[in-house]
């Protein structure tokens, strides 16, 4: 929440003689952060007051005037040519000199001649200053105006606005004397004695108070102030309120918004005359529609809280007043509201209104419980001195709320949580400078009174613990935040004071000298697969968790349960089924400009309705590149499948116990993709072509190659210690056998088969060639497999290697019911 | 010598001469010095001669066999020269062609901070915890003392999800991965010391938000940590971070619901050339501060006798201050030039030993 003064504001509430810098630097470290500061004064560098000693006409140009300028200091008498129709002798003017830049027309000021008459500068318009519309001519100074002053300084402008973020904690903070008691207690200048005038009421208010709704306003105060006359505020209120971008809309309205920034109090003002009825009642809403200040109509909830007369609402509480009741120029009585209201029920309303207002942000942080009654006398007496009038006396309803806390310090507990030491004395020292007043002190700690306004210290804990936590330990854990929160809350003024800078630092207890390993197995699989990708010539990719419905739906994904109730854009509104769906897009993003053989990989979450996985997604697309005696192909479901297999053999998890089935989800293309299983049930991923109607879908063009691999889903390698391998001496021999296999028999079949053959011979099995065509039956195929045989202690006789290819041929046949060629 | 050795002599030598490859030189070899070559057949003949004659013949004969045996080396050796220079000269290519590519692969940025940060607080003891995306309102808020009223919730622009079976909740995609030191604080025994790097999501897109982004948060739980540990522990990581050992680091009073007192960390930068540790200005890089006594408590931790402190930080946000990285979106567009050009080689990892 953004929080805006100037420098001259802060100084009706504080003493100092700190520079603007030292200042900025301040409120940063005691957590007022400056979001920036600007001095309408910069850009008026070089304007300055001046006079027009005389003024004639241009000898040459009837709408010109030759004037005679006196503007002080270097300038003493110079000429100036002028076209306003006003320049005329002995008018206060605004001049600048060469050099100057003139904000209002984006030129600088050269010397020169007009129409063979010097002209040494220029005259100049508010327009001309970028202060305003106003173009008749040049503006007027009051008469007797000093001469040679620099205007922003003559005009009050050469003041620096403040602007600062006020956390949700500080309520008190939203308000410039907030701001000046925090300078003041972190060493920056004195804060001024507050002082109320109180107005005595001359009559019984006509109008009064009814609570109906207690639990959002526990205390209102009002007063009338009859016969005022509402106007434009004065100079030094509109300039104020301008100043840090507050709308002037009359001095009846100033009053309350300047109220707002100067100590945080927000009032409405009510114009008596349109009020029915003698009672207003602070009650829930009944679903009406309200027409607030800012012209539109809001339909209200029966939580909301509402001021109604006897015609209906009149005002939404603490939020907005309403249209009908508003102030105008024609307001003759007013009635002017002070309450306290409960800070969630405006945080509530205001949230789901939407509704933005300086009232709402300072009462959903807690406004001063112990201002209402002072605000409201300052405003009387403000609105006496601007319009006039006559005060009633005060009418109220409800209780001032007890709002008096304390909270006890032991001093040890400032090193034990802020480790640095501060003596004693300067801790209770800056929080009596924040106006904490000691109750009670020995050498140990100190008791204090918390001030009205710090409604965010020493509160009474609201928690809401684990369900699923032990009673006893909720409970214990309970009763100690109820010992120790307020003196935390007490140890964060003092550090925040004195500067979180001067702590020094120290590094971590060492554990352990060196440190365990700061990932899992299980996270150490991820950045793995991650690096076995991108060796492979895949670009890691990040895509948005979220996509399109049809995206989703096209990947097989659009659960009711995984659809944002309020997503940014309609794009966007799906958490995804798998990242294969940002793979795809990012492929035709890449392939739209011209890059269109994109290769990527993405690790990250994919969600179902039965909760969220770790998939690592992986897509090749177009034309390999040529190069001399290499022709450029399209990728291809082995592609696919080579990029998935490295990465499970990277993992520990390519064992032959794996089987390929050729059943993968509907966004794979069916005859060219399989799915990876570990045993019967365990899916440990996918990979094949994309289905040729999702990739037109899609506008992708060519052959898209992807795989999708359940990273949670690939079992940790079993850590076990390894025996030593067998290193023969002896040569292994080589078998090639043909095996025709009927239509439907998978190779992985076949080679299963023969490396189970003879398991203390066969150290390996591999598919070398698959032939269908003439010579063999319809469908059936040739499938070429070498087998290696690595005899251990004795070379193979050919008697033993017969043996050995027969119990191949046996077991193939078994298996599959092929026969050899 | 006799004529019949002359003879055999020049004719051999002249065949020699005339011997273009290795197989007109075998033929000449055998017909020399084979079995039965015409040098053997006269050796053989020796036999047959009375000794005088014998000795004479023999001891041309033998003069005879090395002259020639070395002379059919030597032409054998320069046959098989000029052989093998045919073969190179045949064999010349065009060396300044270039290879075939093949294109490399790269880290994203993202998973190369994340792969830094696990190392730097790894090496000061933190491991990684994990959590889920989808996070009910209690993980995400109130168990960070973040009650629905809360304005800080308001702030954050949640996406919402439809409530779990049994719930009226909806849930939410977690604005922050405290919900991770939620979960970690609830499932084990302090002391604590992790990192939760992870996907979140606002409901907010422009040039500086994104609806998703990365963020890192820690948490440190344990007997006597103070706020000395804490900025100890992040000017630590930041300086290691960005590789200045006398980076600049501010720490700043804040607010958050979750912790008390709170800081904002700020690091020095040059606003005009954007060199980090360089110039005279600040740049906040992270949100910190000792964790509240009511967090402790609402996972079950005593706060009398534990405490410690949290931080978040902006992955993409110190990956783009540590890179020169201008803009946010490109991090999700999977521009393949971008990832090209931020990409990190997959075969040097975040290694402390290396250099970070």
């Amino acid at each position: 929440m953004p929080m805006k003064f100037t420098l001259s504001w802060l100084r009706e509430h504080l003493d100092f003689t700190a520079s603007l810098d030292e200042i900025c630097t301040k409120l940063n470290s005691i957590g007022l952060e400056v979001e920036s500061v600007e001095n309408p004064g910069d850009k008026l560098r070089g304007f300055r007051t001046a006079k027009i000693v005389e003024a004639h006409k241009h000898p040459d140009a009837d709408r010109l005037r030759v004037c005679r300028v006196a503007a002080g200091g270097d300038f003493p008498d110079v000429q100036v040519v002028c076209g306003a129709p006003n320049a005329r002798s002995g008018l206060n003017v605004i001049f600048a000199a060469p050099g100057t830049f003139i904000p209002g027309s984006g030129i600088t000021i050269k010397a020169g001649a007009i129409r063979g008459q010097k002209s040494e500068g220029m005259l100049c318009s508010l327009r001309e200053l970028g202060l305003g519309e106003e173009h008749d001519g040049i503006a007027e100074l009051p008469e007797g105006s000093v001469i040679g002053e620099d205007y922003a300084t003559f005009a009050k402008l050469d003041d620096p606005v403040i602007e600062i973020a006020i956390t949700p904690n500080r309520g008190d903070a939203l308000s410039v004397r907030g701001i000046a008691r925090d300078l003041a207690a972190a060493g920056i200048g004195h804060l001024k004695p507050f002082l109320i005038d109180t107005v005595d009421g001359e009559f019984p208010s006509p109008i009064s108070w009814r609570i109906d709704y207690p639990e959002a306003c526990p205390y209102v105060l009002g007063r009338l102030v009859r016969g005022v006359r509402n106007g434009p505020s004065p100079d030094w209120l509109r300039r104020r309120l301008e100043s840090v971008g507050v709308k002037s809309i009359s001095a009846l309205v100033d009053v309350t918004n300047l109220l707002a920034y100067d100590l945080g109090r927000p009032l409405h003002v009510f114009d008596a005359r349109k009020l029915a009825g003698d009672t207003l009642a602070i009650c829930r809403a009944a679903r009406e529609t309200f027409t607030g200040l800012d012209g539109r109509e809001h339909v209200l909830g029966t939580d909301d809280m509402v001021i109604v007369d006897a015609h209906g609402v009149q005002s939404l509480a603490g939020i907005m007043g309403g249209a009908a009741s508003g102030c105008d120029l024609e307001t003759t009585d007013v009635f002017i509201e002070s309450a306290l209201f409960d800070p969630i029920r405006i945080a509530l309303t205001g949230r789901r209104l939407a509704i933005h207002t300086d009232a709402r942000a300072r009462f959903e942080r807690g406004v001063d419980p112990a201002l209402p009654l002072s605000g409201l006398e300052q405003a009387t007496r403000l609105i006496i001195e601007l319009c006039g009038g006559e005060a009633s006396e005060i009418v109220s309803a409800g209780e001032p709320p007890a709002w008096e806390r304390q909270a006890t310090l032991r001093f040890e507990r400032i090193s034990a949580l802020g480790g640095i030491e501060i003596a004693p004395d300067d801790a209770v020292t800056t929080l009596e400078h924040l106006g904490f007043s000691v109750r009670a002190r020995d050498a140990e700690a100190a008791t204090f009174a918390v001030p009205s306004w710090r409604n965010d210290i020493a509160v009474a804990p609201v928690l809401d613990q684990a369900a699923t936590l032990d009673a006893d330990v909720a409970a214990s854990a309970s009763a100690s935040v109820a010992r120790i929160e307020a003196e935390c809350d007490l140890i964060e003024e003092v550090l925040r004071l004195h500067g979180l800078d001067v702590i020094p630092p120290v590094g971590l207890p060492q554990t352990q000298i060196v440190p365990q390993a700061a990932l899992s197995a299980e996270q150490t699989r991820g950045m793995l697969a991650r690096r076995i990708c991108a060796s492979r010539g895949l670009l890691e990719m990040v895509g948005f968790s979220f996509v399109s419905g049809e995206d989703a739906a096209l990947f097989g994904g659009v659960d009711e349960s995984l659809r944002l109730l309020n997503p940014i854009a309609t794009d966007l509104d799906q958490l995804r089924p798998t990242p294969l769906v940002n793979l795809a897009r990012a492929f035709g993003r890449n392939a739209a400009r011209g890059a269109s053989d994109a290769a990527l990989f993405e690790l990250g979450a994919a969600f179902a309705a039965d909760g969220q996985t770790l998939v690592l997604a992986g897509l090749r697309g177009g034309l390999s590149p040529r190069a001399p005696g290499v022709a450029a192909r399209e990728p291809s479901v082995w592609d696919a499948k080579a990029d998935f297999w490295a990465v499970l053999e990277a993992l520990g998890a390519a064992s032959d116990g794996l089987t390929v089935t050729a059943d993968a989800p509907g966004h794979y293309h069916p005859g060219r993709s399989g799915q990876v299983r570990q045993g019967p049930k365990l899916v440990l991923g996918r990979f094949g072509e994309l289905h040729p109607k999702i990739a037109r879908e899609l506008g992708l063009d060519g052959t898209i190659a992807c795989f999708e691999l359940f990273l949670d889903a690939v079992p940790l390698p079993k850590k076990r210690r390894r025996a030593a391998p067998v290193l023969s001496a002896l040569q292994p021999v080589h078998r090639d056998f043909a095996f025709v296999v009927a239509p439907g028999v998978e190779a992985q079949a076949v080679l299963r088969a023969a490396r189970g053959a003879e398991r203390n011979l066969i150290s390996g099995v591999r598919l070398f060639d698959i032939y269908e065509g003439v010579g063999l039956p319809e469908g059936h195929r040739s499938l070429g497999v070498e087998v290696v045989l690595q005899p251990g202690e004795a070379s193979l006789t050919d008697a033993e290697i017969e043996a050995v290819s027969a119990k191949i041929i046996a077991a193939v046949a078994k298996a599959t019911g092929a026969t050899l060629r | 010598m006799s004529d019949d050795l002359d003879a055999l002599r020049s004719q051999t030598l002249s065949a020699l001469a005339g011997a273009a490859d290795m197989q007109a030189w075998d033929a000449i070899r055998v017909a020399t010095l084979g079995k039965s070559g015409a040098l053997t057949g006269m050796l053989k003949q020796l036999g047959r001669m009375g000794p005088d004659e014998r000795r004479a013949r023999g001891a041309a004969l033998n003069r005879l066999r090395d002259e020639l045996q070395l002379a059919i080396a030597d032409r054998g050796a320069a046959i098989e020269a000029q052989a093998l220079d045919a073969r190179l000269s045949a064999e010349r290519v065009d060396v300044t062609a270039p290879v075939t590519e093949s294109p490399s692969g790269l880290i994203h940025p993202i998973s190369r901070t994340v792969e830094e940060m696990t190392a730097i607080f790894g090496a000061m003891g933190f491991s990684v915890a994990e959590g889920p995306d989808i996070e009910t309102q209690w993980h995400n808020f109130s168990a960070l003392n973040t009650p629905d009223h809360h304005p800080a919730r308001t702030e954050h622009d949640t996406f919402y999800l439809p409530p779990s079976p049994g719930s009226n909740l909806p849930r939410v995609l977690r604005t922050q991965t405290s919900g991770v030191q939620v979960r970690t604080m609830l499932d084990r025994e302090p002391p604590i010391r992790i990192i939760a790097p992870g996907r979140t999501y606002r409901a907010d897109h422009d040039a500086t938000h994104s609806p998703m982004f990365h963020q890192c948060e820690g948490l440190v739980i344990d007997r006597g940590i103070t706020l000395g540990h804490l900025k100890g522990c992040l000017i630590e990581f930041l300086r290691v971070f960005f590789d200045k050992p006398s980076l600049p680091v501010r720490f700043r009073a804040s607010y958050f619901p979750f912790t008390e007192p709170s800081m904002e960390v700020d690091i020095g930068w040059s606003r005009k050339t954007g060199e980090i540790g360089g110039g005279s200005d600040w740049l906040e890089v992270l949100g910190s501060g000792m964790v509240h006594p009511r967090v402790l408590a609402n996972c079950g931790i005593d706060p009398e006798v534990w405490q410690g402190f949290a931080f978040g930080m902006g992955i993409e946000r110190l990956t783009m201050l540590k890179n020169g990285i201008p803009d946010l979106r490109s991090f999700y567009e999977s521009d393949v030039r971008w990832l090209r050009h931020y990409g990190t080689s997959p075969l040097s990892p975040a290694n402390l030993a290396e250099g970070i």
